[in-house]
């Protein structure tokens, strides 16, 4: 296998695009990440998407994007696994790349959320879980979340309260990044007396929907490695592992074995342990899988993620920050973009461009992507040389 | 939505009737004929007593398209007796206080409706706290 480099990342802003549409979005992003490289053409394009079917009426965003962004003529497919679907899609980039079949893979995704009214995006989204057995039974995927956390609290003996330092965190960071969504601090107060969603889940343990749309270039790394004095991100590892669909059939109590068995994965194709990890792009769609995904990756011993949290860890100067540039809370959750977006933050952070958010000698980072209630789940680590 | 999609896991839905595995003897539900727990074949019908108890619960305020008449409704996983964890709506609460752990018997009730007056009513379980004698 080729080690694989990053050449060029491109990113919109997560908000309502009441203006752009499903490939205006993603073409701005992709066409970001062409200038960022400098290159006319690449040989494939990979889209990760989760419900452009639903949400747009479109399919087949394979031909569909190559094909708006200038590409025909290029292999152009598109990779859904639900949140994990932007993941997917640099992932396929990643094989492609790595395995010798293409020279430049362009992976980009997009979300486009807001041409759907609210009630019909809350069903699309319970598409991710088990749709007989669960979505049919009136649950949203909040609901499935909130199951998950209560138990949590319950086996852990943690209040709600105790997960507040993961939004007061990411919204922190967020105020620092031109691109999230919610680009302000907020409030002990704000978080403690939010409304209700799916108890015990409030409107500040969830991250906020939006349209977006992410990007980044692939090419091998000996390429690059031939230019003088050229820094050199590459992909350190990738890895995917799944988990029962839905949340009833897990035999693991509260914890993400998906993201642990994927974790354990990437950590040995880097030859690396989660202390030489530098900071965590995480999956923080809800408070309660920020800790679960710190857990399940070696950062904190079961049930002991809110610990870390409340003893500052998690923020730029701790132990391992996560949510750097806002995370999905404050970033946004552009659901089948998110997956890209964790990965083109952890490369502004290599690369020393996150400017209020930087990181202190950030020279390894890692992503976790969560597609559905903890059922798909890929972990990347990135580096720079 | 298509009513053989409903109709077809009507067994499931009215009775519990979910899968017993033939090598190693686990309760299979829902149904998926390939047991979970050991890999073999599992076509055996096995019809679980409905009961169980509570697992998690939370409360549904703002619920998905088709659900929005009967809200706010509270939503569980039940571990059932025989073993298997159930997803499913909690019914005939009255006052009681759901908590971890409470006792709760199936019940049939209507879980759905689409649309306007010809719209399609879809039944199935729900779960409701134990009478205590
Ligand atoms: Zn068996």
């Amino acid at each position: 296998m080729r080690e694989v480099a990053v050449l060029g990342i491109g990113q919109t802003k997560v908000e309502e695009q009441w203006d752009k549409s499903l490939r205006e979005l993603a073409g701005d992003a992709a066409l970001a990440a062409l200038q960022d490289a400098g290159v006319g053409r690449v040989d494939a394009v990979y889209t990760g998407n989760m419900m452009s079917g639903s949400a747009n009426f479109q399919q087949h965003l394979g031909s569909y994007i190559a094909d708006w962004i200038g590409m025909r003529f290029a292999e152009g497919l598109r990779l859904e696994a639900a949140c994990s679907s932007g993941s997917a899609a640099f992932r396929t980039g990643v094989l492609a790349v790595a395995s010798g079949a293409v020279d430049t893979a362009l992976t980009v995704a997009v979300e486009k959320m807001t041409d759907s009214p609210a009630n019909e995006i809350t069903a699309e989204l319970a598409t991710a879980a088990d749709a007989e057995w669960e979505g049919d039974q009136g649950l949203s995927f909040v609901a499935l979340n909130a199951l998950v956390m209560r138990r949590y609290m319950h086996e852990y003996g943690w209040q709600h309260a105790d997960f507040m330092p993961f939004t007061l965190n990411a919204h922190a960071n967020g105020a620092h990044n031109p691109y999230a969504r919610f680009q302000k601090a907020i409030s002990e107060k704000a978080y403690l007396n939010a409304p209700v969603v799916c108890d015990p889940i409030n409107v500040m343990d969830a991250s906020p929907m939006g349209d977006g749309a992410a990007a980044v270039l692939l090419v091998p790394a000996e390429a690059l490695r031939r230019l003088p004095g050229a820094r050199v991100i590459t992909v350190l590892a990738s890895s995917g592992a799944t988990d029962t669909i839905a949340v009833h059939n897990r035999r693991h109590g509260p914890f993400l074995q998906a993201a642990y068995l994927s974790a354990q994965q990437a950590y040995r194709q880097a030859r690396l342990t989660p202390d030489d990890i530098d900071f965590f792009e995480l999956h923080d769609a809800f408070t309660i899988m920020a800790a679960l995904s710190l857990e399940a990756s070696g950062f904190a011993e079961r049930g002991q993620a809110p610990r870390l949290a409340l003893d500052g860890e998690i923020r730029p100067t701790g132990r391992i920050p996560i949510a750097t540039l806002g995370g999905l809370k404050a970033r946004g959750h552009p659901v089948g973009a998110t997956g890209m977006y964790q990965i083109v933050e952890v490369i502004r952070q290599l690369r020393g461009e996150a400017g209020g958010a930087q990181i202190d000698g950030a020279r390894i980072g890692m992503t976790q992507n969560i597609g559905g209630s903890g059922s798909n789940i890929l972990t990347h680590i990135l580096g720079c040389s | 939505m298509e009513i053989p999609r409903h109709w077809r896991i009507k067994k499931q839905r009215y009775a519990l009737v979910g899968e017993v595995c033939p090598h190693c003897d686990a309760k299979i539900f829902p149904p998926r004929d390939v047991c979970p727990e050991c890999g073999g074949e599992a076509k055996t019908p096995f019809a679980f007593t409905g009961r169980g108890e509570i697992y998690s619960y939370t409360v549904m305020n703002d619920a998905p398209a088709g659900y929005q008449e009967s809200t706010p409704y509270t939503v569980a996983l039940v571990k059932l007796q025989e073993g298997p964890m159930v997803t499913a709506q909690l019914t005939d609460l009255g006052s009681q206080p759901v908590e971890i752990g409470m006792p709760v018997e199936m019940v049939t009730r209507r879980i759905r409706s689409d649309g306007d007056e010809r719209g399609m009513l879809v039944y199935g379980y729900k779960f409701r706290p134990v009478m205590q004698a």
